[in-house]
């Protein structure tokens, strides 16, 4: 079955992982929101709500694990990655535990409530802790087949979700992604676009206004493994398209198009457009509109990749 | 494996010490070598938290050398009781504590917060297993990484609740600074260790009413703190934290409490053991001096340095 919101795959794949009597829930007062409720049902003595208070809940998830299990936790992004941060450093990571942080609502796609619930800076924040993994699935598929792959490897992972829905990427194929490895899911030769989470359907469209309005064959890369990256993947491509174009519902600061950013520079430099939030706050108001109001479209994606074909690569 | 467990909890049992004067005696010896370790490892260090080590003493030996099932030969056994240094500064003590025990050779503990001359590593230096604060990865006996203050207890609730779904009876200690309770984390885990009825959990206060800036009455008021316990749910029981007759007492009513979580607030004199330091706030993070060391080791009754 695919799931067109993400987090409703998660709720799904929670129900099926709840069989192993080592995985432990809980969440912060949002039960419902994130999905865990779907666990609570079902496996309600190993389900814990800790009220709204993420930091205990960060460490009591240590402690969990500490003993043997493996805590999934889950909240929004912006008080996964805001209100725990510390708790997540020392008591999650520097413990060196098995944990997997599981943040719905993530990014300006959170929509109608607004910058205080829109967390644009999680990859960020998450991304600079030593050992952290962090995932970001394109859609409901990649979402449980990458929620598989965290469960079977050992410590810390931070996967980040969106509130609502996304269009299905993989529709009739399993995804290849998995700890550090990307995937092409067009091949091109003109200029590569890296794209993570909801922004890689738009990443698609816009490819397509390029192909069929400008005759230029761009490259999409899923880049969902943010740490580790994929530098080889993303390496290969480059050589071929000459320039790269990023974009992410995520602060342009720090997050995928900052993380493939550091792999070109220091690997292949080549001309690079970092797309993503500005460095304001979101604000309110309808998904696709946010997106439009940001810069963030598939009108702008192939706008973007337009200019910086002109701009750099053929001036 | 089963049998084996249960033939080694009888004979952790057997080996508890009866409280009388000649074992307190003998507790108070091993407090006397865990200060006298704990000072050499900090002097030789240059730095670390001396009077926040000081103070702790008795409770650490207590729960190493009579309370806590542990065994030093079997550290990773799950029915093990847990012990989490909430209030990481005060690890030299712990360390010397974990020494004492067996876990290291006393010999590790004077490289703490060092790193090691290795020329054939590919970095040229191995780091130290005691690190400044607790590293739970790299120290032989430690359950959890603490130093950020205000983190142990929600951990200790992660251990305890671990405990009730997998139906172990072992038990958690968390030992906090008093400091440290102005933290908001702190009361987010108390509300929720009474929430959650985890008689199987046991925090202890050091009480030592100091910290970095001044006295914690001044820096911010944590009193009226047994009635804040209290209110959070929790049984509290106040000791002197430097008697190991209050201290096992504590520890054993803890123990019979049942359907929710107890606190011993252990009131304690920072320094505690050595006059110079006893109750001086700039002892709380700064190690003696070789004169400092020479003077107190005498107060101890050692003399060689």
């Amino acid at each position: 079955m695919q799931f067109r919101v993400p987090r409703e795959a998660f709720g799904e794949f929670l129900k099926e992982i709840g069989k192993d009597e080592r995985i432990v829930v809980l969440t912060a007062d949002l039960a419902s929101s994130t999905r865990a409720n779907f666990f609570q049902e079902l496996y309600p003595e190993r389900f814990f709500n800790v009220g709204v208070a993420e930091q205990n809940m960060m460490g009591i998830a240590a402690g969990l694990s500490a003993s043997g299990f493996i805590p999934i936790v889950t909240t929004f992004a912006i008080f996964a990655s805001g209100k725990g941060w510390e708790q997540i450093r020392q008591s999650i990571c520097y413990g060196g535990f098995n944990v997997k942080i599981v943040a719905t609502h993530a990014g300006i796609t959170v929509g109608e409530d607004g910058a205080t619930h829109q967390g644009i800076e999680d990859i960020a924040l998450m991304r600079t802790i030593p050992g952290m993994v962090v995932l970001v699935p394109a859609d409901g598929v990649e979402t449980i087949s990458l929620l598989k792959k965290a469960i079977e490897y050992d410590g810390p992972v931070y996967m980040r979700l969106p509130r609502g829905e996304t269009e299905i990427v993989y529709k009739d194929r399993t995804p290849n992604t998995d700890i550090g490895k990307s995937e092409v899911l067009i091949e091109g030769k003109d200029i590569t676009i890296g794209a993570c989470g909801v922004m890689v359907p738009y990443a698609i469209k816009g490819a397509s206004i390029l192909k069929e309005k400008h005759g230029i064959s761009a490259e999409v890369l899923n880049v969902s493994s943010i740490k580790p990256i994929d530098k080889e993947l993303i390496i290969k491509s480059v050589k071929k398209t000459g320039c790269m174009l990023t974009v992410e519902d995520h602060t342009i600061y720090g997050g995928m198009g900052s993380a493939i950013a550091e792999v070109l520079s220091q690997n292949f430099p080549v001309p690079l457009k970092i797309m993503g939030v500005p460095d304001e706050f979101g604000v309110s108001g309808k998904p696709y509109d946010l997106l439009k109001y940001f810069g963030l479209s598939e009108t702008h994606i192939a706008e973007s990749a337009l200019n910086l074909l002109k701009n750099f690569k053929n001036p | 494996m089963k049998s084996y467990l249960i033939f080694l909890r009888t004979n952790l049992k057997k080996r508890k010490v009866k409280v009388d004067e000649a074992s307190l005696k003998e507790f108070e010896k091993i407090a006397r070598e865990v200060r006298i370790l704990t000072l050499k490892s900090l002097t030789r260090a240059g730095s670390g938290h001396t009077g926040g080590s000081l103070s702790a003493v008795e409770i650490l030996v207590s729960l190493y050398f009579k309370e806590m099932n542990i065994d030093v030969n079997d550290p990773s056994n799950p029915d093990r009781d847990r012990f989490v240094l909430s209030k990481g500064h005060g690890a030299p003590a712990l360390y010397a504590v974990l020494a004492k025990k067996g876990f290291f050779p006393e010999s590790a503990l004077w490289t703490l917060r060092k790193l090691i001359p290795q020329p054939e590593s590919p970095r040229g230096y191995v780091p130290s297993i005691l690190q400044g604060h607790p590293d739970r990865k790299k120290t032989p006996g430690l359950e959890a990484s603490t130093g950020s203050l205000g983190q142990g207890l929600s951990i200790g609730i992660g251990m305890a609740l671990a405990g009730k779904i997998s139906k172990r009876n072992y038990r958690v200690y968390v030992l906090m600074g008093d400091g440290e309770l102005q933290e908001g984390e702190i009361w987010e885990a108390a509300m929720s260790a009474s929430h959650f009825k985890l008689d199987n959990l046991c925090g202890i206060v050091d009480n030592n009413g100091l910290q970095i800036d001044g006295p914690v009455s001044s820096v911010m008021e944590i009193q009226p703190l047994a009635d804040k316990f209290r209110a959070f749910g929790w049984n509290v029981l106040e000791i002197d934290g430097h008697s190991f007759k209050e201290i096992f007492s504590a520890f054993e009513k803890a123990r019979n409490l049942k359907g929710a979580p107890t606190v011993i607030i252990a009131k304690t004199v920072k320094g505690k053991g050595v006059s110079i330091f006893e109750n001086k706030v700039k002892y709380h993070g700064v190690a003696p001096t070789e004169e400092e060391l020479k003077i107190a080791l005498k107060e101890l009754g050692e003399d060689a340095v």
